[in-house]
């Protein structure tokens, strides 16, 4: 079980605490209305799911409540660093 | 009966204090300080089970946690009945009573061995090729067949009476084992302050430091230097030392799950006490100081009870003061087992013959068998082992010829593969060890270091300062000071060498897998099914499958495979060790989390209303909810009905607390709810509210609920009971990370109101009545508005709205006064005719009007169009959640399931939800389904078979009719729209 450490509590707590919400980086296009299909579904579904060095949401959930940016490098499983999104 | 083999000094026994116990219903006596295996041995028994797959006879193999054949079930009344334990492992008490398993009629005589689970029978694959069809004769024939052929002990089948602790704990440094290694570890760690816990598997410290008789520890025997070691550590109070506790998992981020066993060892445990503890223990740096398992050698019938690892006889010889036979062969191919020759020769076990496969060995080796009259033969190899239920003779095969050697226990001793499964748990990196024979750590964690044997240091000096170093950096790494060096002087070590694993796959029963019946001609077989990697000839031969993980034979296993496919046993690598290391029970991991304290049990404000009216009770999610309110005499389903039409007759009461209500407010809490919601909510005045739909951003329906303005700036919305947390956290999620711009904020109030829908034609005549602050009157309340006053003096957030098709009114107010209201309307309504109802009433209510239930009705893939809400979605207010998904092709083209009514022409009862809609009768097989029944009920009201389903092009095809699939059939329904009861909607705006 990862420990993250919560920006906002300023202490590292137990995944348990947390609540995954998926790949960060994500940029939702400015005007949805305008984008094309394509530029569409890959903010819905096309993920990088990189080997290494990966940047992900949790949200404190059973904390601050605050989504955070973690990143966690997938090979090792280890909690680089973690900030507020 | 006494104990022919126990030897008359010596050993951590109590002589003095015998034990009775029973093996099989047979009388035996042992010693304070046995286990089962070391007592069953002292009485001569070697014979105590039958294998997994070819019911073998089989005996006591090993002297530790690696054993793969004396699997014990142990009794102690019912519930507390355990199988599958390891008779190695079983600390012995008075009056113990333990069976041998997999043995039918008798241990001796098993009738399966004798009928024809016989090797030749069940090859590898046997599983796979065998049993293929027909799909029905798996259930009823095959696995039955199989489950009492194979298999190992019955598992229990009262519940668990005993009770399990559960503690979490931190430290800086972990020593896993205690060992050599893991004592010096533990001393260099703790010496400067740091907070240390050290776990052992068994009852007794000091790993092989027990055994040690020999050598000296800086002038002292090692038993002293242990005794004094552990005095030392005991005295430190930032030292933890945990006996009976195996370190079973390590998880990320050096999370370690400990096993601690706390009663089994006792005669009589206190039943008030846990009879076992997790420990969830998080350590900056672990210590693995594991040991390492000796390696068996492969040769015909190499399983034959008698047939035993040498050091394990060395062990019970020095620990147990038990003679493991009168007359030994020793097998070796490594200098450990010269060792145990000499050791037992000395316990008094006659060595018949010393044999190597080395043809030359270190001179100390020859020079100690010579003075202590030890017979040698080196460039011998073991071809085979005699006796059925004991073993009666060794075949060897020496360089001058073949013959057989009698003896009644044969010692192999095929060098030491290290205890690395929690290093590999989190990926440690394994290394080919030339020098082991074996993978060896590449030891550069941060996290987590191995030493001594399980870093391949076999010798005590090598162990002691590996320990000490490990220990030392551990505390700096830990941010304490470095402790001063220490230098252990060792005299009388036994340094080795050899260790070659298995390279050659003798013809005949030459187990690999002892415990699985893994023969090393399987790995043949597998080879030449096609499988290369290490991981499919695994799952094919079923090789390291068993519940001792492999622990003996993994590494012979990739040698042999490696010596089969030209590889060596570096390319074809080790098969993954997964947690546990060793078998846990269920209890120990589930610990307290049982029964009521599972999970939590949410409650409504009127469950206690509910218990004592006598209600039936669903559980959904946490929460309980009340499904019906039976009178005597009644059914659930009559029951239900009865209130379903209370409710069109008259008016009912139900309990909506479970209903998620998030409070939305700030100058921005329209903007945010606008792009929330597929509606358009610029036109909701203050004090009226809208059924609204929240999409994921994918253009599917996530959840519905009602949008309720209470001021300008201040909204309250309800959700789904099971939707609550998700539509929270996903409203959550887009003002924390998207629409940070506007000024909004989120208070989830579920649990701050009760909710009681009052639904009926007389319910304005109950409430009004009760209500202050407002007018109830349909011109000054429409249908879907909401006000807030006071019901009899509580404060009240009173919408009306209608889940029923009725006039119906949801009353909100503050949770500790959800029961006095409950009370209060219940008395207000009985001249009314008002009656409490459930789930399944309320189901069948909106089930009559088609209104859905999200999660019932959808399935994670409808757009509102699909539901027949394409009306509600906003066109003119600008971007939503979910709205450009809405455009996509496939979200947008013709031919999508829609949601329609299904009718039955008559009476139904086998069309259920989830069956398949199909267009023809008696469909082909592989006919396409166009769609699937989501809801189906039985209407008082209209006294027939109503259900909902989602059909393509469904509501272009209202009028014709449709099947659908059922065991008897298939089941005419017509098509309808999907409102059975008041399609007008006048009722609710009565
Ligand atoms: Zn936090």
């Amino acid at each position: 079980m990862l420990l993250i450490p919560c920006p906002v509590c300023n202490m590292a707590r137990p995944e348990r605490e947390f609540r995954y919400a998926g790949e960060a980086g994500l940029v939702r296009p400015h005007d949805p209305g305008a984008a094309s299909d394509q530029d569409w579904t890959d903010y819905l579904f096309a993920r990088a799911n990189r080997k290494g060095v990966h940047e992900e949401r949790w949200r404190h959930l059973h904390g601050c409540g605050r989504f955070l940016v973690v990143t966690r490098d997938t090979v090792n499983d280890r909690v680089l660093q973690s900030v507020p999104a | 009966m006494t104990q022919l083999f126990r030897t008359s000094a010596g050993g951590w026994i109590d002589r003095a204090a015998p034990l009775r116990f029973t093996f099989d219903g047979r009388p035996y006596v042992g010693c304070a300080g046995d286990t089962l295996a070391s007592a069953l041995l002292a009485n001569g028994v070697h014979l105590t089970g039958r294998s997994f797959k070819h019911h073998r006879p089989r005996g006591i193999y090993s002297a530790g946690v690696e054993e793969p054949n004396a699997l014990v079930e142990i009794d102690r009344g019912p519930g507390r009945r355990t199988p599958n334990l390891q008779a190695t492992q079983v600390e012995l008490y008075d009056g113990l009573a333990a069976r041998s398993q997999n043995r039918w009629p008798s241990l001796r005589f098993d009738a399966l061995a004798a009928l024809g689970a016989a090797p030749g029978l069940t090859p590898p694959g046997f599983y796979y090729k065998t049993f293929m069809w027909p799909g029905f004769a798996w259930k009823r024939i095959y696995e039955p067949l199989i489950r009492r052929a194979a298999g190992l002990g019955r598992a229990p089948r009262e519940p668990d009476p005993d009770r399990y602790a559960n503690r979490y704990a931190h430290c800086d440094v972990l020593v896993v084992g205690s060992g050599p290694a893991g004592l010096s570890a533990a001393l260099a760690a703790s010496e400067t302050g740091a907070r240390v816990v050290l776990c052992e598997q068994d009852g007794l410290m000091g790993g092989a430091l027990r055994d040690e008789t020999r050598a000296l520890v800086d002038g002292c025997a090692a038993v002293d230097f242990l005794k004094q070691a552990l005095e030392v550590l005991r005295a430190r109070d930032n030292v933890q030392v945990l006996a009976r506790t195996t370190a079973f998992g390590v998880y990320a981020d050096n999370l370690v799950a400990l096993a601690e066993r706390l009663g089994d060892h006792l005669a009589a445990p206190d039943p008030s006490a846990p009879r076992e503890r997790l420990w969830q223990v998080r350590a900056r740096r672990v210590v693995l100081a594991a040991g390492a398992i000796e390696r068996p050698l492969v040769f015909p019938d190499n399983d034959r009870p008698g047939v035993m690892l040498a050091d394990a006889a060395r062990v019970y010889a020095k620990r147990f003061g038990v003679r493991a036979g009168s007359r030994a062969l020793v097998a070796a191919s490594h200098d450990s087992a010269w060792l145990a020759a000499l050791e037992l020769h000395a316990a008094g076990v006659d060595i018949a013959l010393l044999i190597d496969t080395r043809d030359a060995v270190a001179p100390r080796l020859r020079e100690a068998a010579a003075r202590a009259g030890v017979d040698v033969q080196l460039g011998t190899r073991m071809r085979g082992a005699r006796g059925r239920l004991r073993v009666r003779s060794a075949r060897i095969e020496a360089p001058n010829g073949a013959r057989d050697v009698p003896c009644d226990l044969v010692l192999a001793g095929g060098g030491w593969t290290p205890t690395l499964h929690l290093f590999a748990h989190v990926r440690g990196k394994l290394v080919w060890s030339d020098a082991l024979g074996a993978f060896a750590p590449d030891n550069v964690r941060e996290d987590l270091r191995c030493a001594g044997a399980c870093n391949g240091a076999l010798d005590l000096s090598g162990a002691l300062a590996e320990g000490w170093r490990e220990g030392a950096s551990a505390a700096v790494f830990a941010g304490f000071p470095e402790p001063a060096e220490r230098a252990f002087r060792v005299e009388d070590d036994w340094p080795c060498a050899g260790g070659a694993p298995a390279q050659e796959a003798p013809e005949g029963e030459a187990y690999v897998d002892i415990q699985n019946d893994v023969k090393a001609s399987d790995y043949a077989i597998a080879l030449r099914e096609g499988f290369r990697s290490i991981e499919h000839v695994k799952r094919y031969t079923t090789s390291g499958l068993g519940a001792d993980q492999g622990k003996t034979g993994n590494v012979n296993a990739s040698a042999l495979v490696g010596a089969l496919s030209g590889r060596a046993a570096a390319q074809v690598g080790l098969t993954t060790y997964r947690q546990p290391y060793t078998p846990v029970t269920f209890g120990a991991l589930a610990h307290m989390a049982r029964g009521a304290l599972f999970e939590p049990q949410r409650e409504t404000p009127t469950h206690a209303r509910a218990l004592a009216a006598g209600a039936t009770f669903e559980d959904a999610g946490q929460w309980k909810r009340a499904r019906a309110f039976p009178r005597a005499g009644e059914t659930e389903a009559q029951a239900a009905a009865r209130e379903a039409l209370a409710v069109r007759g008259a008016a009912g009461l139900f309990d909506a607390s479970t209903l998620g209500k998030i409070e939305v407010a700030g100058p921005d809490a329209l903007a945010f709810l606008q792009r929330m919601y597929v509606n358009d909510f610029s036109g909701l005045a203050v004090g009226r509210c809208r059924y609204a739909l929240m999409l994921h951003e994918t253009g599917f329906v996530m959840d519905d609920g009602i949008v309720a303005r209470l001021a300008h700036d201040r909204f309250h919305v309800t959700t789904t009971s099971g939707g609550a947390a998700s539509a929270l956290h996903h409203m959550e999620d887009f003002r924390q990370t998207e629409f940070t711009q506007l000024r909004v904020w989120l208070t989830p109030v579920t649990e701050q109101w009760a909710t009681l829908a009052l639904q009926g034609p007389r319910a304005r005549d109950i409430l009004a009545p009760l209500v202050q602050g407002f007018d109830l009157s349909p011109a000054a309340m429409p249908h879907m508005s909401v006000r807030e006053g006071a019901l009899c003096g509580v404060p009240l957030r009173l919408m009306r709205a209608s889940f029923s098709g009725e006039l119906g009114f949801e009353i909100n107010v503050p949770a500790d006064n959800g029961a006095a209201a409950w009370d209060l309307l219940l008395e207000a309504g009985r001249p009314h005719g008002l009656a409490p109802y459930g789930l399944e009433a309320l189901d069948v209510l909106r089930a009559e009007k088609g209104f859905v239930i999200v999660g019932q009705d959808t399935d994670g893939a409808q757009t509102p169009a699909d539901l027949g809400m394409a009306r509600m979605v906003g066109t003119r207010k600008g971007d939503f959640v979910g709205a450009r998904s809405l455009r996509l092709p496939h979200l947008a083209s013709a031919g999508r399931r829609q949601l329609v009514g299904l009718r039955p022409r008559g009476p139904a009862p086998g069309l259920e939800e989830g069956m398949q809609l199909v267009g023809a009768s008696a469909p082909a097989p592989g006919t396409h389904a166009q769609g699937h029944v989501t809801t189906v009920r039985q209407s008082p009201t209209l006294a027939r078979t109503i259900a909902l389903g989602l059909l393509e092009s469904g509501r272009m095809r209202i009028g014709e009719t449709i099947h659908a699939l059922t065991p008897d059939g298939a089941l005419e329904l017509d098509i309808v729209a999907p409102a059975f009861f008041d399609p007008e909607g006048t009722r609710l705006h009565g």
